[in-house]
């Protein structure tokens, strides 16, 4: 459109005409480009409104007001067209030019391989949280250990039966090559009684050496967690292994009792299995601790519903395990408990075969997330 | 043990509608946990007692054939008649006059096995005379089952075999070591009598009757044995049958019969958990003597077996020679024969420990060791040896003649309880008249009294359980009750572990887990999120792993600790490294298909010292001396704890983005620096040369001065010898070597803009680039603000031997914007210092 006669503000007619053509004009607009072009002709400086607002100036006082008004009024409603228009032909634009920058979200985005935490120590971590979180500490120890600490300290008197419930690996005595370098030539190391008496070593069988060394190391009160890997001579199967983890706890101080051993362990099974587990304590014998029981976990998601599932041991210091490590049982008391984290991470978890968390198979551990 | 329900139920008088599931509960909430609960399996239809009337021996056929005719009482017979039935037998074990159990056609048997009247043998075979493996109460086939001659023909067999019903039910108990009175009817029944506050009776509790003393008895090793009772009986018939009755006990308990006097020793053995032997008197050579085996000396056990023993073993013996194992086996030569008309038995006591080491040491588990190994109750060997004699000569005929008891029975030691011991042990409270009921229950002695040890009226405070204590003498045959703890588990558990109400207890505030924890955790997280798997091996390793993996013959690593029972003889070492384990596991992956793999292992390696004690022999009466305490924690070997990784196929795999990247030594050489960077201890590498690496591509790691661990490819002799893929790369650092860094101190940063500067220089090609890049930043000194090598080039433009590094340096002050000439002077000191120390020359 091309600018035409001036308008006169004060023709309520003429402005209402030019106002009504620049709105059609702009609604008619096809594209963003098309409406500037139309803005610069209805509404630039040179359109009729703009001219016919110049001169509002010139006119009589009395006609200026309403005059103004008019003017005033008519372009408002062509800026807000054009707003409104420009809104709608940017979204049409947007709309197609981002169309075709469209990308497939399904692709693959494997590039780097994903990792992962093993699930016998991922559950470890998670157990021993549990217990940090109540101000307890995590002890460790080595696993080649003295037989002191794994047996005698802990009150399996030497001959006794006790000590064939744990089937041991030995260490052999330092004649029979300890330390001295490999000798392929050299056969079996003799019979593991003779081994006994010569190095005075063991494979721990359970991770209770660490608590002797707890009580040797600390002053109660003592509240120690201690995780590890343990050795016995078993064959491996679906449901055994001779290499295997625990987890087990110790508490030492003034006036603990059974019903603190059983606080502690329903509080870990509620962590471990959902706030409706609790456990049950069968009594037992192991040789440092008395009382001892059996403990089995109410399990509610338990495979075939809910049910008890034996879950570990557990029971009061013995006495002779105070006294082995300097500590008077008329003023302390303390408990004990122990949990075998394979089978812990068979039941939980579903895992059929326990070959699977030792051999290492990378497809195994993928179905595990690092919180477990 | 296997112990037969209605023989438990003959002394513990229980309420007779239990189920045997409430009874096994019982049983578990007290303490004793069963294994498994056997009942004989059904038979349906007639199963009646027969006499065998006649037996014809058919010869014409391959192997023995008898067609007998059996007596099956009124209305039994054929067409529910009065006559006998013609039944076909295989079995040689009976005769004319012998009760048997017959299945008539139409009974169906365990298993299936429908009975019917056919032709067989060249007769009709009118039922089946049975054995008590198809009856499905033993494992015996090898003849049929022989019931006593006053068994009531005619009537209904099952009431004989325990058939239908819990009372024939067998419940098999896994008796910890602790309990040695269990592994008898007579503990076990004393257990469900108390699980249930009902009446018990001890078959232990008879007279004993006056006898002559009989052969003299010495005991030379007073230690091994407190006690010993040799019971005489003569004019004994070899060829009495055992009863029925304790045949079918035994076959239940899981002992096989063998003959009258060896079955009423086991019978009583079960019974009263004592175990008996019993000798030929013809066979022994005057008296029996008690004594430790002579080293050298030799015997012939019951199973066949020529023993060499030891002087630590104890034999009981004649004048002239060795005639049994102490309560572990007897010898064949004096064992009872088919011809034995007199007896001896023995009940003896023997020392727990000895048994033990015997049994290991000749790997001969028994019956009764098992027994002696625990506890054998020392009051009642005289009573146990006439109660066998008095089944001996009740069913064998003859008498009992003279008994001699040498030695004595230990009488247990009271222990001292404070009533309020089991309340400060349990958590609940246990009332006086509780604790004195339950004691009295296990069989203790309990004596009341009131210690007023403050002095201040304790009779006052008795009601309470204040100053009050009982003086409890255990039972003989509850040698582990020893010390107040132990009474209180007595007590504990009859009044039900479920009566104690849990408390979480509060342990002081803690620290959470140590640096060196949390430092593990880290590092394990960041390998994981850097895209490799966790894995656990086996820590054993063997020559071949040595040898394989091309450690010197010098090399710290072949220096194991030594396993005297390893679980595989071929890796009987505790591994020094993690590697060979880990590049098993790789390579059982990519036995399964996988190709592309980075896998990482935590663990503890063993590193002995040549240097270490031994481990001491250390008591427990008291926490052993320091410096005893310090030679065992020092006889024990280093275990550092070591990462480890092996990688090989693509660390970057090939996809619609691309082609994929091969792992390479870069990548483990970043692992390296990023483990580093997670411990908060920086780490440099440097070449190196260490097996099991490719001596061009091998970096040690160095933090702290000290080399930590090492990174590279593995040297192509290794990946060939291991099977591994051809560049397999690996990675082994000790973390237990990386100190523990202090805080961190971050720089003043400078808000102040920087000068971007390259740098090209020309090395010769075996100067590495990380000694030029620490001469720039060297040499750049403190503007330096990072030094980045952005690319190597070698070729045309290069002279040859030599290569261009491209740097980029960034240059700022903390204090003001740097000019151009202060800029260049920075830079120009960086070139200068690298052509100093590395000959670099700057690339024109």
């Amino acid at each position: 459109m091309t600018s035409s006669a001036p308008v006169d503000p004060t023709d309520e007619a003429a402005v209402e005409a030019v106002a009504a053509a620049a709105v059609a004009a702009i609604q008619g607009a096809a594209s963003l480009d098309a409406l500037a072009a139309v803005r610069r002709d209805h509404a630039g400086d040179k359109s009729p409104l703009a001219l016919a607002n110049r001169a509002i100036a010139g006119l009589d006082p009395h006609d200026k007001a309403a005059a103004g008004r008019r003017v005033g009024d008519a372009r408002a409603r062509v800026g807000a067209a054009a707003a409104e228009r420009e809104a709608v032909l940017r979204a049409e634009r947007d709309r197609a030019v981002l169309a075709t920058e469209r990308i497939d979200v399904t692709l693959p985005t494997d590039r780097y391989p994903t990792g992962g935490r093993h699930p016998i120590r991922a559950i470890m971590d998670r157990i021993c949280d549990v217990f940090t979180a109540m101000g307890w500490s995590v002890a460790e120890g080595p696993e080649v250990e003295a037989e002191w600490l794994n047996f005698d300290a802990l009150n399996f008197p030497p001959d006794h039966p006790a000590r064939e419930m744990q089937d041991t690996l030995y260490v052999a005595s330092r004649t029979d090559g300890y330390d001295a370098g490999y000798d392929a030539a050299r056969g079996d190391a003799g019979s593991p009684t003779a081994a006994r008496a010569g190095s005075g070593l063991v494979l721990r069988t359970h991770t209770s050496p660490v608590q002797i060394r707890a009580m040797l190391e600390r002053t109660p009160p003592i509240y120690v967690i201690c995780p590890g890997r343990v050795f016995r001579d078993d064959a491996l199967d679906a449901t055994h292994t001779p290499v295997f983890h625990q987890v087990e706890g110790l508490a030492v101080d003034r006036g603990l009792t059974m019903e603190h051993l059983k606080g502690t362990l329903d509080h870990l099974a509620r962590a471990m299995f959902g706030p409706d587990s609790k456990t049950r304590l069968r009594p037992s014998f192991f040789p440092f601790t008395e009382p001892s029981a059996e403990m089995d976990v109410y399990f509610p998601d338990k495979k075939g519903g809910p049910g008890w599932v034996e879950w570990g041991g557990c029971g009061m210091v013995d006495p002779n395990v105070l006294v082995a490590c300097g500590l008077d049982p008329a003023e302390y008391t303390g408990f004990a408990f122990g949990m075998g984290i394979e089978r812990t991470l068979q039941f939980r978890n579903s895992v059929p075969d326990m070959r699977d968390m030792i051999e290492g198979d990378v497809r195994f551990t993928a179905a595990f997330s690092s919180e477990i | 043990m296997r112990a037969p329900l209605e023989w438990i139920r003959e002394y513990a008088d229980v309420p007779a509608g239990l189920t045997v599931a409430e009874i096994v509960d019982a049983y578990t909430r007290v303490g004793l946990e069963v294994e498994a609960v056997h009942t004989v399996p059904e038979t349906v239809g007639a199963l009646i007692v027969g006499r065998v009337l006649e037996i014809e021996e058919l010869t014409e056929f391959k192997k023995p054939i008898r067609f007998t005719r059996v007596d099956l009482g009124p209305g039994n017979g054929p067409d529910g008649g009065d006559a006998p039935r013609g039944i076909i037998s295989g079995a040689p074990n009976f005769a004319v006059g012998d009760a048997a159990i017959v299945a008539l056609p139409g009974t169906v048997l365990p298993g299936g096995f429908e009975i019917a009247a056919r032709k067989t043998y060249g007769h009709i075979s009118d039922g089946m005379i049975c054995s008590a493996r198809e009856l499905g109460i033993g494992e015996d086939h090898d003849g049929i089952v022989v019931l006593d001659r006053d068994a009531p023909i005619g009537s209904d067999a099952r009431p004989l075999i325990g058939a239908g019903g819990d009372n024939g039910a067998v419940i098999e108990f896994s008796i910890t070591p602790d309990r040695g009175y269990a592994l008898s009817i007579r503990g076990l029944a004393r257990e469900l009598a108390a699980a249930f506050d009902g009446a018990y009776t001890d078959p232990a509790d008879r007279p004993l009757r006056e006898a002559r003393q009989g052969r003299d008895v010495q005991i030379l090793d007073t230690t091994r044995c407190a006690r010993f009772v040799a019971l005489e009986a003569t004019g004994v018939d070899p060829a009495a049958p055992s009863p029925w009755r304790i045949r079918r006990r035994l076959t239940a308990a899981g002992i096989r019969s063998i003959s009258l006097a060896v079955d009423v020793t086991n019978y009583v053995m079960i019974e009263f958990g004592h175990p008996l032997h019993a000798f030929d008197a013809a066979k022994l050579d005057g008296g029996i003597v008690v004594r430790r085996a002579a080293a050298g000396e030799t015997l012939r056990t019951l199973d066949g077996v020529d023993r060499a023993l030891s002087d630590d073993d104890v034999v009981v013996a004649d004048r002239a020679r060795a005639l049994s194992i102490a309560g572990v086996m007897g010898g064949e030569e004096s064992e009872i024969s088919p011809t034995t008309t007199d007896v001896v038995i023995e009940a003896a006591s023997w020392d727990p420990p000895s048994i033990s080491r015997t049994v290991r040491r000749h790997r001969l588990p028994s019956e009764a060791a098992r027994r002696y190994e625990r506890a054998v109750d020392p009051a009642i060997s005289a009573i146990a040896a006439e109660a066998a004699g008095d089944l001996l000569v009740r069913y064998g005929g003859g008498t009992l003649g003279g008994r001699t008891d040498a030695g004595a029975s230990p009488q247990p030691a009271p222990v001292a309880m404070l009533a309020s011991e089991p309340a400060r042990l349990a958590g609940r409270y246990f009332s006086p008249e509780t604790i004195v009921h339950r004691l009295t229950q296990v069989g203790c002695r309990v004596v009341d009294r009131v210690v007023d040890q403050a002095g201040d009226g304790a009779a006052d405070r008795a009601a309470t359980g204040a100053g009050r204590v009982f003086d409890v003498t255990p039972p003989s045959w509850r040698p582990d009750l020893t010390r107040p703890a132990d009474l209180v588990e007595e007590i504990a558990r009859l009044e039900g572990y479920d009566s104690i109400i849990p408390i979480l207890p509060a342990a002081p505030a803690g620290t959470g887990l140590t640096a060196a924890q949390r430092r593990r955790r880290r590092v394990a997280t960041d390998l994981a999120a850097a895209g490799l798997t966790e894995v656990l091996s086996f820590p054993f390793i063997g020559a071949a792993d040595l040898d394989a993996f091309g450690f010197p013959v010098d090399d710290v690593r072949r220096s194991a600790v030594r396993l005297a029972n390893p679980l595989d003889v071929d890796r009987p070492l505790m591994a020094t490294t993690l590697l060979p384990a880990l590049a098993a596991t790789a390579l059982r992956n990519l036995s399964r298909g996988a190709r592309d793999l980075a896998l990482f292992e935590i663990g503890q390696v063993v590193r002995p010292d040549p240097g270490a004690p031994a481990a001491p022999a250390l008591g427990v009466d008291a926490r052993p001396a320091a410096a005893d305490l310090e030679r065992l924690f020092a006889a024990v070997p280093s275990q550092p704890m070591h990462v480890a990784v092996i990688a090989t196929g693509r660390w970057e795999r090939a996809g619609w983005w691309g082609p994929g990247r091969p792992a390479e030594a870069a990548d483990v050489f970043g692992l390296a620096r990023r483990i580093g960077e997670v411990c908060g201890v920086p780490v440099t590498l440097e070449s190196a040369e260490y097996a099991p690496w490719h001596p061009g591509r091998c970096a040690a790691i160095r933090a702290g001065g000290e080399i930590v661990g090492h990174a590279g490819e593995l040297h192509p002799a290794v990946v060939e010898r291991g099977g591994l893929p051809a560049r397999t790369l690996a990675l082994e650092l000790d973390l237990s070597a990386l100190g523990m860094p202090a805080p961190p101190v971050p720089p003043a940063v400078s808000p102040f803009p920087p000068v971007h500067l390259d740098v090209a220089l020309v090395v010769g090609s075996a100067v590495d680039a990380g000694a030029v890049t620490a001469a720039l930043r060297a040499g750049g000194g403190e503007m330096v603000e990072s030094v980045r090598l952005f690319d190597v080039y070698t070729g045309d433009q290069i002279p040859e031997g030599k290569k261009s590094l491209a740097f980029s340096l960034l240059v700022r002050a903390a204090d003001r914007t740097l000019t151009a000439a202060e800029a260049t002077a920075v830079r120009d000191a960086a070139i200068a210092a690298a052509a100093r120390r590395t000959g670099a020359e700057l690339r024109t």
